[in-house]
């Protein structure tokens, strides 16, 4: 089998080994709690931040999946745990058929097929390398020859818009936020991933920068054929970029479905109130009373049973007791509210059919 | 509630009045003009939001304001007026009184703008008792009655709460609490919403929006984010390159904005622009080098519809509307936009 990292005229969609049916990446029972004082008799730790606490999702090749929540919802936990930047406590990544840091697939042939952009485009630059090392630092480690690297650097410079000739020796502090995100994008590419984390990566732009990023984004996920996990906090790029979206609430999946569907007819009433918050764009129309009061609860000490039934207006005694599990309302959109399912006792959920097929 | 669409045209003196105010940055290598000649005019009871990307000028006219700028490297041009006095000529006592008397301001971060080694309610009493002479029990009660008013739950107990103990939203209110505490006139919010959740921005927004009205207070709104100037905003004023390019009634300049770099805003970030499988509409480019800007409209090398006549001059503000003005040479009569012109062709 040849080696994608050496040999740059690898086609990517010749690595695919499952197929198209076959998720890309499928996480299942993640956990990741920080800090917290364990006993010596053993069980739960005290006072940990449960980050994530227990997180299943899939992400179909070619598809981008989009990430939403506030902040302490773990999104970002979630895409360093998937990028194994951090090790869960427990649960299972699956990456095209294989499990991250079986034999089949150990951490350093999955890094090259997972990148990740992060936020702050200035502090995840080595401010003392310049454009070109940069981007060359990820294949000369795996082993590329320095000459082959610096060239394939000039080329995704070319790729995400910027002339190798008057950027390649550049360094981060002479380039403005949208070329170091640039930059940061090429450096990710670098290695031929097929999954890019995109962690908040437009959020510090200014806007005309941020849509020239956005399109930028989707002609190389057209060109090279990428799978995207895109966090953000801003609803309107997730619509824009995401096929699907998920929603955490924290350290769990409120809802997941098809963007089009969980942006315009939410099932999970956070996933509303996230919507309604959104400022409106009609000065005639402006938002009269605020869907939530307060901030996110602490994920310290998470409330019991539901995790958002102490600022949801549906909420009832049993949401209190009961921890929703995430299930399905129709193929493909998967809700974690009791009210979205019959029979749990909820008032207003439908009542349980006996007879139902 | 309704909105405030109709704010009542101010009586006599306005509030805030700045004519032609520049500050030019002398501390680095080349100097920096960050503001380059901004005129705006406040009334009681009124709140405009400044709206503009980085590097605008946005904040650095706020700051001239209350004369927040380091001195030795920063001068200031123009005059600035607020509630009938000179800002610039304000004596130490004087400038100490003015502000948070008459003018306070609200931060991006409030975590970093409490000190964090005192008590909440003591900073608020504090500042309470240093402005109107009062006792510290006084203090302590006006600090009480502003976080019941900001809504912060169990206020009591939270006045001895530390910065650090407070989440982001509820530091927000609390620091609007303080901005309020010795009854300014005039309510200067540098992005307080920014760094906060989407949940907690729309019930701080509706706060400030409600705050405003309930005092009277007049209010210059900072923001880089048109949906949050939208929300708040009776009039809007747009910067670019430390000029106003674009001003006017808020729901003027939304539905037909008459700058090329408004319109490049707001089509970018519209609700209709963001339908999948379309491309974004952008503005090429970068904002601009504040060292090294061009001739005449700032905006011109990344406008569309740049023409020779773009760098002959700083366009004057011209009328769009009844209540709305902005800087391009397109407004005036007889120039004909190019797009316009393969229209006709």
């Amino acid at each position: 089998m040849s080696d994608p990292i050496l040999d740059p005229t690898f086609d990517p969609a010749a690595r695919d080994r499952g197929g198209p049916a076959q998720p890309l990446l499928s996480v299942t029972g993640l956990v990741k709690h920080f800090g917290g004082k364990r006993s010596w008799r053993g069980g739960e730790a005290k006072g940990a931040v449960r980050a994530v606490d227990g997180v299943d999702f899939a992400i179909a090749k070619g598809e981008t999946l989009g990430v939403v929540g506030e902040s302490g919802c773990g999104k970002s936990t979630t895409a360093r745990l998937v990028m194994q930047i951090i090790k869960p406590d427990a649960g299972e990544i699956v990456f095209d058929g294989e499990a991250v840091g079986s034999r089949a697939l150990d951490l350093e042939a999955y890094r090259r097929e997972v990148q990740m952009v992060f936020q702050d485009s200035y502090a995840s630059l080595n401010p003392r390398l310049t454009v070109e090392d940069t981007i060359a630092f990820g294949p000369r480690v795996h082993g590329v020859p320095r000459r082959e690297a610096t060239g394939r650097a000039h080329d995704l410079l070319a790729k995400v818009g910027l002339e190798p000739g008057r950027f390649a020796g550049r360094y981060p502090h002479e380039l403005s936020g949208g070329q170091r995100q640039r930059i940061n994008i090429a450096r990710a590419l670098a290695l031929q991933p097929r999954l890019v984390i995109l962690d908040e990566a437009v959020s510090a732009l200014d806007k005309s920068v941020e849509a020239q990023v956005l399109n930028l984004l989707l002609d190389l996920k057209a060109e090279l054929g990428l799978t995207y996990m895109f966090i953000s906090h801003d609803l309107n790029v997730v619509r824009f970029m995401a096929d699907r979206v998920m929603v955490m609430y924290l350290g769990k999946v409120a809802e997941v479905g098809p963007s089009d569907v969980i942006l315009q007819q939410p099932s999970h009433p956070y996933t509303g109130a996230l919507l309604a918050s959104m400022p409106s764009t009609d000065p005639d129309n402006r938002t009269l009373e605020a869907p939530l009061f307060g901030d996110p609860p602490n994920p310290i000490d998470p409330p019991s049973g539901c995790r958002f039934h102490t600022r949801c207006r549906h909420t009832s005694a049993i949401c209190a007791n009961v921890p929703p599990p995430l299930a399905a309302v129709r193929p493909s959109h998967e809700v974690a509210c009791l009210m979205a399912q019959p029979g749990s006792g909820h008032p207003l959920a439908a009542p349980l059919r006996e007879n139902a097929a | 509630m309704s909105s405030p669409s109709s704010s009542p045209v101010p009586t006599g003196q306005p509030l805030v009045e700045t004519k032609d105010l520049t500050v030019d940055f002398t501390g680095g290598a080349r100097p920096v003009r960050a503001v380059a000649g901004v005129d705006l005019t406040l009334g009681a009871g009124e709140l405009v939001a400044l709206l503009g990307e980085s590097g605008s000028g946005k904040s650095v006219t706020l700051r001239a304001l209350m004369r927040l700028l380091p001195e030795r490297r920063a001068t200031t041009g123009g005059s600035i007026r607020v509630d009938g006095r000179d800002v610039a000529a304000l004596g130490r006592k004087e400038l100490a009184r003015f502000r948070g008397g008459t003018v306070a301001m609200i931060f991006q971060e409030p975590g970093l703008a409490f000190d964090p080694v005192y008590r909440v309610g003591d900073q608020i009493a504090e500042a309470v008792m240093r402005h109107e002479g009062v006792s510290r029990r006084s203090g302590r009660a006006r600090a009480l009655e502003l976080f019941e008013r900001v809504r912060i739950p169990s206020a009591a107990t939270r006045l001895d709460n530390y910065p650090h103990e407070m989440s982001g939203g509820m530091r927000q209110r609390a620091m609007i609490a303080l901005a309020l505490a010795c009854r300014p006139k005039v309510l200067l919010a540098d992005e307080p919403t920014t760094a906060l959740d989407a949940t907690v921005q729309i019930q701080i927004l509706l706060l400030l929006r409600e705050l405003q009205r309930e005092f009277g207070l007049a209010v210059i709104f900072v923001t880089h984010d048109i949906g949050v100037a939208t929300e708040v905003a009776d009039r809007i004023a747009v910067m670019y390159a430390g000029r106003i390019v674009e001003r006017g009634d808020c729901r003027d300049v939304i539905r037909a904005p008459a700058h090329p770099y408004t319109r490049g805003l707001l089509f970018s970030r519209a609700d209709h622009a963001f339908t999948k499988g379309t491309r974004l509409r952008t503005i090429p480019g970068s904002p601009p080098d504040l060292t090294a800007l061009p001739p005449g409209c700032a905006f011109a090398p990344r406008c569309a519809e740049a023409m020779p006549a773009c760098s002959a001059g700083v366009p004057e503000e011209i009328a769009a509307s009844e209540t709305h003005v902005a800087r391009c040479i397109l407004l005036r009569p007889g120039v004909q936009s190019r797009t316009d012109a393969t229209a006709a062709a």
